[in-house]
């Protein structure tokens, strides 16, 4: 392995961390391998102050990697259910989640594909997503950036509130909706176009805009003409993402585990 | 004396067709389950089952056609994401829905609790959570300088709340020894009445309660009836007894395949006393020595 050979998902976990940068003393959820990897580098590195769970019910003092312990890690708090409610709640989280699709305004759905009286296929429910959404930050995180992740109308039933104005009964979503990130496998987006429209921020290397607009069932915005390149993870990253996941969860996420560069394979 | 004690026949017994009957735990943890195969076993039809934290309860409920209409917010079997019996009957249709999210359900459960009509949230807003035919959310206006809309919360008031507890004396005084008590102390609350089936049924000196107190999870005059039902909670955990029955789950995920799958599965785990039934699933030893899970 050179210096600078990563994989896609070590480029993705690198681009996942950045959302906590800057963000205070706050409860970073990242639900899934990579989310959960990106907030413990990023409580390693640039965020030490953002407090992070074991996936269960404890806070720990160092970030718990996903799969197979060594040791009890040290517990430093308790985020019992009640709790967890409060400190949503408070708007001090920044959840990086993972639905199964979003639209135009970032309202995603993790519920039903199809009617929901009668789906065509039935997932979770809503869980906690539509009180996450106009409470606290949130970003997203899709392994595969297709038409049917990032679809043409409004998502099939509305979990997480987006920046719909049509959503709300005087035009504005509550003050808490603060819709921050899209991690893919192609690129890194934001809400940061005209009207909140999703606009790519970077893209990974060796992808162009065209091939992210041709998954993307809406228009999207560019930051620049020039759109800049995802950066790659440091040397440094590197060794605590190898240090956050012995297990190497993160090889599995992607097919074949893919390198971070595809003109590099 | 007072003696709260029955058995968990006896409390389904308590039951009746069309009920709202409101579930405690979350997913695989804590769910009385010895109570819903009690109930998967009976004859009782046309249920509203209030699970918002679900899992093996729904689904166990709504592949043996018990359920008319459910009001949660997830079901899921945590390590295996997807309910499988839950996910066909709802592709069949077969029962009506109403879907929450967890922190209104949680709501819910407390405006019942505290015997208010609804409490105000701003969770739901901007959702199809708001727009469902099963119910018509209404919406108040803060009366205050700032004007804010919420939404309504109507409070969540099951006829019968069916719980499960670590311990308790056979006056119904609990201990829920888990770290996490999750809402089934608001669950109780809101209920009608409310029943737990507990690990073991102790003498009251033996709860230790001056050590304990944390773990009361509730006074005991608002629980109706206790029954031992000993790894009641099995295959979802009663930490620290015991921990959630990976290896079970899977059975169960695996019995949702195919109508030949799920009677067998039926036949072996739901259609037989709790005492074959802990044979069946290896015995206390076996249980007792479930592995903790990583998440």
């Amino acid at each position: 392995m050179t210096q600078n050979s990563y994989s896609l998902a070590e480029l993705v976990i690198a681009a996942c961390a950045e959302v906590w940068r800057d963000n205070g003393e706050v409860m970073a959820t990242g639900i899934g391998p990579l989310p959960r990897i990106g907030a413990g580098l990023a409580k390693l590195s640039f965020s030490p102050a953002i407090q992070t769970t074991d996936g269960e019910v404890w806070y720990t003092s160092e970030p718990v990697g996903p799969g197979k312990r060594n040791s009890e890690p040290e517990y430093e708090g308790i985020a019992n259910y009640d709790r967890v409610f409060s400190a949503l709640w408070s708007g001090r989280r920044h959840a990086l989640v993972g639905p199964v699709q979003i639209d135009r305004f970032g309202q995603a759905n993790i519920s039903v594909i199809g009617d929901h009286k009668k789906p065509k296929a039935a997932m979770l429910g809503a869980r906690g997503f539509p009180g996450n959404s106009i409470s606290h930050p949130n970003s997203f995180f899709f392994p595969n950036h297709n038409k049917r992740a990032f679809v043409e109308g409004e998502v099939d039933f509305v979990c997480m509130a987006g920046y719909n104005p049509a959503r709300y009964r005087n035009g504005q979503p509550p003050k808490g909706l603060d819709l921050r990130r899209i991690i893919t496998n192609l690129c890194v987006m934001d809400f940061g176009g005209p009207d909140h429209q999703i606009r790519v921020i970077s893209l990974h290397p060796g992808v162009t805009f065209e091939e992210v607009q041709d998954n993307t069932g809406f228009p999207l915005a560019k930051i620049a003409d020039e759109i800049p390149v995802t950066p790659a993870p440091t040397a440094e990253q590197l060794e605590l993402i190898a240090k956050i996941d012995p297990n190497n969860v993160r090889a599995t996420v992607f097919k074949d585990n893919p390198a971070g560069d595809r003109r590099a394979a | 004396m007072l003696d709260k004690r029955m058995t968990v026949d006896d409390i389904v017994g308590q039951l009746s067709d069309g009920m709202t009957i409101g579930i405690g735990g979350w997913a695989t943890r804590r769910k009385p389950m010895a109570l819903i195969r009690a109930i998967a076993r009976s004859n009782l039809k046309d249920l509203t089952l209030m699970a918002g934290y679900g899992g093996m309860d729904i689904g166990m409920l709504a592949a043996t056609g018990k359920i008319r209409k459910l009001v949660f917010a997830f079901a899921s079997l945590d390590h295996f994401p997807l309910e499988p019996h839950f996910r066909n009957a709802r592709q069949a249709g077969a029962f009506e829905v109403l879907e929450l999210d967890e922190g209104m359900y949680h709501w819910g459960l407390r405006a019942g609790a505290m015997k208010l009509p609804f409490l105000p949230t701003r969770v739901g807003i901007g959702t199809d959570i708001i727009n469902q035919s099963g119910f018509d959310f209404k919406f108040v206006k803060s009366p205050y300088e700032d004007g804010e809309e919420f939404v309504a919360m109507p409070a969540l008031v099951p006829d019968v709340a069916l719980i499960h507890a670590h311990r308790s004396d056979e006056r119904g005084n609990l201990l829920n020894l888990s770290v996490d008590p999750i809402f089934d102390e608001l669950l109780v609350r809101a209920a009608g009445k409310s029943y737990a089936t507990v690990e073991k049924i102790v003498t009251t000196a033996e709860l230790d309660m001056k050590k304990n107190s944390r773990y009361n999870l509730v006074e005991r005059t608002m629980i109706n009836g206790v029954a031992e039902a000993p790894l009641g909670a099995h295959p979802s955990s009663a930490a620290p007894d015991y921990q959630l029955d990976l290896k079970h789950i899977k059975t169960y995920v695996e019995s949702a395949a195919s109508p030949e799958a799920w009677a067998e599965y039926k036949a072996k785990f739901i259609d037989v006393s709790e005492a074959d039934y802990q044979t069946a699933i290896g015995g206390e030893e076996a249980v007792k020595q479930l592995p903790v899970p990583i998440y």
